[in-house]
Parts: C-alpha cells; sequence; structure tokens
C-alpha cells in the first residue's frame, strides 16, 4: 500500500486567544479520491487547505502530503505541485485567460512552445475554446468562466494534488450545477487527490467520493455521501436541515439528481447561460 | 501678451537653454526619485512598522519651505552649495514623498485574494512582486510620480534662486526689475509645462489602469525611460564646468545683474569663457558660493561684507571699512579687488509728494512722522546688524506696527502705490526717480559705506593674471550717475541687461 497522499496526523491549529480552528484533526485521503469538507462559516475550513500546502503550519501534529511532513517540503516545490482555486478565484486581471493558465508553467521555465500547447489544451480540457477564450481578459468572462480559468490555471502543471475553496460559491444554481458536471468529468480523465471545501451540503453531496463535517475543529464524520446523510449526529443533521436546497436524506435521491443535472449541461448555451 | 510674445522672439536661444536646463533637472530629479522612492516604498510596505516613520519623514521634508532647503543646504558638502546639483537634491526629497505614499498605497491596495492565489501557486516572493504586485500596484505609483513631477516643475523655478538656471531665472529677474512682461515670459512656459507634464502622465496612468496592457503602452514606458536615461546621462555630461572657464555670480537685484555682466563682459573681452550664474538669492548664498568655488567672482559692497558677512561692528570710514574687509577676506581665500567707484548705500526713501508737503529731508526729519507711518522692507534689511533694528536706535523712530516685510524691489512700487510710506532701498536704485521717491539724508551716518568692488578668488585671480588685470581697470570707473542711469535703463526703459552692460563697457574702454 503506497502512503496515502495527504494525511492529517492529529493536527492542532490556534490562533490565540480565540480556541482552536482545529483540535487534534485525523484525515487521511487516498490518491486520486476527492474529499468534500463541509462545514458552517469560520469551521476551520480554509485553514484545512491551507496546512496542506504550507501556508500555515500546525502548532501540533503533522500534515503529510505524499508521506512527508509539509515542515520537510521546499514551500515552493510543495506548492508548485498542489493546484489551488479559490472562492474569489484569484485570477490576475492584468493577465489574459491565457497568461493566468500560463503563470506556473512560466515559473517553472517552461519553453513558450510547449506552454502555448499547454495552455490550449487545459482550456479545451475546462470546455473553453482556447482560440477565443486565451486572449481575452478576466473582467470580459462570466463568473462561471472564471471559475473554469481558475481550475484550467490550477491544474496547469499537471500537480497530483487540488485544493478547492468554495469553488463554486458565487455562483447561480444553473451555472454551478454545470460545473459540478464538468468537474466530474475533468476528475474522471485527471484523477486529481482532491480536498474540497464547502458550506453547501448539497455541493459535498455532488462533488466528493467521500464527504466531511467539519465542527468546531473537529471531524465529526468522514464517510460516503449516503452515509453522512443519514446520519443521526446533531452536528451533521444540523448541516444538512439548514440548507433547504438540500435533497432529503435518502441516497437515492442524492443519486437521483446527477442525471438531472447532466442533462441540463448538455442543453445548456455555450457560455454557461450568460 | 504682445510684449511677452516679443520678449521670447527676442531671447529664443536663451528661453530654449532655460527650458532646457528645467527639463533637464526635473527630468533627472524625478527619475532619481522614483529610483529611490519605489524600493522604499516596497519595503515600508512590507514591513508596516517602519512605513509610518519613512512616511513621516518624507512628510516633514516635504513641509520644509523649498528657499528655506536651499537654504540648509548651502553649506553642507558634495550634495550642497550652489548650483544644479544642490537644487537636484531637494527636488529629489520633495519628489520622494508622493512615490513612496502611492507605492505603499499601490501595493497594500491589492486584493488580498489575488496575492494569496499568487502565494499559493508557489510564486516565491521576488516573482509575487515582479509579476504580480508591481504591475498592479504600477497606475497608483505613475499616479505619485506624476504628483512629483508637477511639485517638481514648480519647486524647480525657485532653484534659479541658487544659481541652477531653469525658468525661474526669467521669475526672478523679473521680479527684480519689476517687470511684469520677464515674469510672464518665464512663468507661462513653467505652467504649460507642468499641465503638459501633468496631461502626459495622466494619460499613462489612464493607459496603465486600463485592463488591457498592450504592446505600445509597455513600449511607450519603455522608450520614456530611455529618454530620460539618456537625458540623464547627456545631463551629467554637461553640467561640469566648461574648462578654464571662470564663473560669475550675482546677487538677484537689477543693480546686481548689471554689475555682474559687467564683470563677465570685462573678462570676456580678454578672452577668457565666462560662466554665468547669476540671480543668486542673497548675500550669503553668493558668499557661501565663492567660499566653495561654485562662483569665482561677484560684486560685493564693503559695508555689507563688513557686517553681514564677516559680523564686525559698524564703522563709517569708507576707506578704513575697505581695509578691514580686504584683510578679512584675504583671510579666506578670496581678494577684494578696487572698488568700482561709487557707494550704493541704504536710502531711506518716502513718497515725493509726502516729502515736499511736509518737508522732510533727513531720517530725523522722518522720526517725527513715523508714528502714524508703516514701513516696508526687504528681508535682508529686517534682519541684518547695520538694517533696521539699529536704524530704529540712532534715530528713534517709533512705527505703530512692525515693518511690512516684502521682496526689495516690489517694496519701491509698494511706497508708490502708499502701500507703506517709508522703505529702505539701494541709492543707485533707477526705480527712484522713476516712481518720484525722495532719498532722506543719513545725517546721523548710521549707514556704512557701501563701496562696490568686484571679490574673486585668489586662486582664480593667480590662474588668470588678464582676468586681474581687466578688473583692476574697472576700478572708480563707474560713478553713483553711471550706475544709476543703468539702473534706469533696466528697470524703467526695460532695456536688455547684456545690451546695458556692452554698452558702458564700450564707453569707458
Amino acid at each position: 500500500m503506497p502512503d496515502p497522499a495527504i494525511e492529517f496526523r492529529e493536527v492542532t491549529f490556534a490562533r490565540p486567544p480565540a480556541l482552536p480552528v482545529l483540535d487534534r484533526f485525523r484525515l487521511t485521503v487516498e490518491a486520486g479520491e476527492v474529499v468534500a469538507m463541509v462545514g458552517r462559516s469560520g469551521a476551520g475550513k480554509t485553514t484545512l487547505l491551507k496546512l496542506v500546502n504550507r501556508l500555515l503550519l500546525p502548532q501540533a501534529g503533522a500534515v503529510l502530503v505524499q508521506g512527508r511532513d509539509t515542515r520537510d517540503w521546499e514551500p515552493i516545490q510543495l506548492r508548485r505541485r498542489i493546484g489551488y482555486v479559490l472562492q474569489e478565484v484569484g485570477l490576475f486581471p492584468h493577465m489574459t485567460v491565457g497568461g493566468n493558465v500560463s503563470v506556473v508553467p512560466r515559473l517553472e521555465r517552461w519553453p513558450p512552445e510547449r506552454v502555448d500547447r499547454r495552455v490550449s489544451e487545459l482550456l479545451e480540457l475546462v470546455g473553453l475554446n482556447a482560440q477565443q477564450f486565451g486572449p481575452r481578459w478576466p473582467d470580459e468572462l462570466s463568473g462561471g468562466q472564471r471559475q473554469r480559468v481558475g481550475v484550467a490555471r490550477a491544474l496547469a502543471v499537471d500537480p497530483p494534488v487540488l485544493l478547492m475553496d468554495e469553488p463554486f460559491g458565487a455562483l447561480d444554481p444553473l451555472t454551478r450545477a454545470e460545473l459540478h458536471a464538468e468537474f466530474r468529468r475533468i476528475q474522471s480523465r485527471v484523477r486529481k487527490t482532491v480536498i474540497i471545501v464547502t458550506h453547501d451540503m448539497g455541493e459535498a453531496f455532488a462533488l466528493g467520493d467521500r464527504v466531511g463535517v467539519l465542527d468546531e475543529g473537529h471531524l465529526v464524520t468522514c464517510d460516503l455521501p449516503h452515509r453522512v446523510a443519514a446520519s443521526n449526529d446533531i452536528r451533521v443533521r444540523r448541516l444538512l436541515d439548514a440548507l433547504p436546497s438540500v435533497p432529503r436524506a435518502h441516497t437515492d435521491a442524492a443519486a437521483a439528481e446527477h442525471p438531472s443535472e447532466s442533462g441540463r449541461t448538455a442543453s445548456a448555451p455555450p457560455g454557461d447561460g450568460r | 501678451m504682445k510684449a511677452v510674445l516679443t520678449f521670447w522672439a527676442l531671447h529664443r536661444g536663451e528661453l530654449a537653454a532655460l527650458l532646457g536646463q528645467h527639463v533637464l533637472l526635473v527630468a533627472t530629479a524625478t527619475l532619481v526619485a522614483v529610483a529611490l522612492g519605489v524600493p522604499l516604498g516596497i519595503f515600508a510596505a512590507r514591513r508596516p512598522r517602519v512605513a509610518a516613520p519613512i512616511v513621516a519623514c518624507a512628510n516633514i521634508v516635504q513641509t520644509v519651505p523649498s528657499l528655506a532647503m536651499f537654504g540648509f543646504l548651502l553649506p553642507v558638502p558634495l550634495v550642497g552649495g550652489v548650483g544644479a546639483r544642490a537644487a537636484l537634491v531637494v527636488l529629489i526629497l520633495y519628489g520622494l514623498l508622493p512615490i513612496v505614499r502611492t507605492t505603499i498605497a499601490g501595493l497594500r491596495g491589492i486584493d488580498p485574494s489575488i496575492r494569496d492565489a499568487g502565494i499559493a501557486m508557489g510564486m516565491t516572493s521576488g516573482e509575487l512582486l515582479r509579476q504580480v504586485e508591481l504591475p498592479l500596484a504600477l497606475p497608483s505609483i505613475v499616479a505619485g510620480v506624476r504628483v512629483a513631477a508637477v511639485v517638481g516643475v514648480g519647486s524647480a523655478t525657485i532653484a534659479a534662486a541658487i544659481g541652477a538656471g531653469g525658468l525661474g531665472e526669467y521669475i526672478y529677474r523679473g521680479l527684480s526689475m519689476v517687470d511684469t512682461t520677464v515674469i510672464l515670459a518665464g512663468a507661462i512656459p513653467a505652467a504649460l509645462l507642468a499641465l503638459s507634464v501633468d496631461g502626459a502622465l495622466l494619460w499613462l496612468e489612464r493607459q496603465l489602469s486600463a485592463r488591457r496592457r498592450t504592446r505600445s503602452v509597455r513600449t511607450a514606458l519603455g522608450a520614456a525611460a530611455a529618454v530620460m536615461v539618456i537625458v540623464l546621462i547627456s545631463s551629467g555630461a554637461a553640467s561640469g564646468r566648461a574648462h578654464g572657464a571662470m564663473v560669475v555670480g550675482s546677487k538677484n537685484f537689477t543693480e546686481q545683474l548689471i554689475l555682474g555682466e559687467v564683470v563677465a563682459q570685462s573678462i570676456e573681452r580678454e578672452g577668457i569663457p565666462v560662466q554665468r550664474r547669476m540671480n543668486l538669492g542673497g548675500t550669503l548664498i553668493c558668499d557661501r558660493a565663492l567660499l566653495n568655488g561654485d562662483i569665482d567672482a561677484y560684486v560685493e559692497y564693503t559695508g555689507t561684507a563688513l557686517t553681514a558677512v564677516f559680523h564686525q561692528p559698524i564703522q563709517p570710514d569708507s576707506s578704513t571699512v575697505f581695509a578691514a574687509v580686504r584683510a578679512l577676506y584675504a583671510r579666506t581665500g578670496r581678494t577684494l579687488l578696487p572698488a568700482l567707484g561709487f557707494n550704493n548705500t541704504f536710502a531711506i526713501l518716502v513718497r515725493g509728494d509726502e516729502a515736499r508737503s511736509r518737508r522732510l529731508q533727513t531720517i530725523e526729519d522722518a522720526a517725527r512722522e513715523s508714528s502714524h507711518w508703516r514701513a516696508g522692507f526687504g528681508y535682508e534689511f529686517v534682519g541684518r546688524p547695520d538694517g533696521y533694528p539699529g536704524l530704529v536706535a540712532a534715530y528713534g523712530l517709533r512705527f505703530p506696527q512692525p515693518p511690512r516685510v516684502m521682496d526689495l524691489t516690489l517694496s519701491y512700487r509698494a511706497l508708490a502705490s502708499g502701500q507703506v510710506d517709508l522703505i529702505a532701498g539701494d541709492a543707485t536704485a533707477g526705480l527712484i526717480k522713476a516712481l518720484d521717491l525722495v532719498q532722506l539724508e543719513d545725517n546721523r551716518h548710521y549707514f556704512p559705506p557701501y563701496d562696490a568692488a568686484v571679490v574673486a578668488r585668489a586662486e582664480t585671480l593667480l590662474r588668470q593674471p588678464k582676468a586681474r588685470a581687466a578688473l583692476e581697470r574697472l576700478a572708480g570707473r563707474i560713478s553713483a550717475a553711471d550706475m544709476r542711469a543703468m539702473n534706469y535703463a533696466a528697470d524703467v526703459e526695460h532695456q536688455d541687461i547684456t545690451a546695458i552692460a556692452r554698452t558702458f563697457l564700450s564707453r569707458i574702454h
């Protein structure tokens, strides 16, 4: 059995004087697995991601990426092996779409032809016409298109790990559903190890191979979606009940959503309906 | 306006040269301020704890009036003294604040999620700075450069006071001749220059703020930088003193400009090249410049040298004063050449009609009237030991209000138009006759003699014996009447100073 892609070992992270954001947190993510972490605002979701790419270091315990403690990784090297998609996308406004997507390849000093080839490949992968979108500027894109560019940028040097922080949070429901389907399509091709954090249980069910629930620094559960949906834990139920858009706690209901969403995606006009 | 156009047409070459100096001064200062200010701003933006003191320092520098700053720098070695170098230092200091401030603001204004994205993508701090932070802060930085450059165009006019040249020379010359045409001849191009610099940089700023960073803008930026560098290098080459040339200075009023020109032309007649550094802002600036070797010669008045330069008590006898001053100068490596022949004492002046109706002839007479008068004096007169305080004591003058302090040349107009009732002017001023003013007699002999004489660096005179001989030939050749006539020609008839000096020299040789 190879090392798990990402492992949290009894990780504690606190910003004194507040209570610990994460308290003896344990989680193992296998290579090629998508784990969706759900929690309310301030539950420590973003902290979780930042511990993986060493934007933060744990005060106790250890985070292991590909079997190696993040403390032992050279931070720049580590980060270039980890794609990061942010909620506000964080596209550089002074660079074109092509420029944004090619940031890391250029940092890695790839030869220009290879960079160009990779940009076209990635834009096509995320469903954008490279010729048409490559020279555009971020503020000329719709929210959905920007997210697609954000994903393409994160995948640029084919990193084994992808971290996504509320990646589709700011989108309208239709576009979001479309991108969920897109994400699953892309993931089926690239097979990355992915941690997605979201406050939306529905999104977690739609994307995660496993769904984790984070509450006050503890991992309440991390299991297959239908088992989480069936959980009787009050902290899980609270998240499920708080969201009217969440399907009823039936395995079938969650599963039944998918084909209808895909159908919608197929009939939606290009350009995310904007 | 027509007069201004005529003036420009007549002085095309000089105007172009002054404009060139002005642009050069501002461009160089701005470029250096950018080179220092942007790194300083980056440093400060990353360390909030040092940002406050840095901005505070820059703020304090900005609040020092530029003339005062030039004054502070006079005695400082290397950067101080008179001339373009000192002016450059002052302009750079002024330019720093806006640039540092906008660099900090530009960097701090960047959306944190964008910076986070860069870090999370594995950018080193240098890569983040070059590829993300600086490009995004650039419009803000250019806004700061714009402020610095426009302020620089304005401050550079004042730099003429320390002989840095530029359009301020016309403004000062115009002020000293009370000639609006000359003032406008300098002020209008300075204003236009400020407006066009402002416009050009505003355009650049807009281009950079626009999301599209086209290749042409980048090319324009590169070209602008290249032009500035070329200008800088050529200025470095041009600022050096021409080989073998003598530098002649003068203070900033009409008589000094004429005498400076007379001295310069006398030397030139011997085939020695002369560089002119006229219009220096006062006795102490000239003295310092002579001491430092920034200038080789200028015309000083014995009484002024005795009291204002050497801080000696006032003495009434002309030849005693001359001998004393000559000895004092000799001690500091300078030679006082024989007196030119006239005594430009302070003239206590009142309006002609007033003098006649109240039968005023002496300063003593004026003391009677002083209780309902207002006095107006030049900056130097108020502060000098042989000036206002001693005069009040010697004659028992009792003005109800403290004197109004104003530019010496403007005080003649202020007196004539009734804004003040008594001033201390120059006995040789052409305006005395032109404005119908009357000089009151110093019957208690308060003022020391002010015999005009060339003072020069001894070392220069040794090296240039022909120049020395030429200057010695001027001894006793300029009478008070000559001087008054030349001042009148310049101030009242608006004749060209170079021509006045040339005519005079042809007449006495």
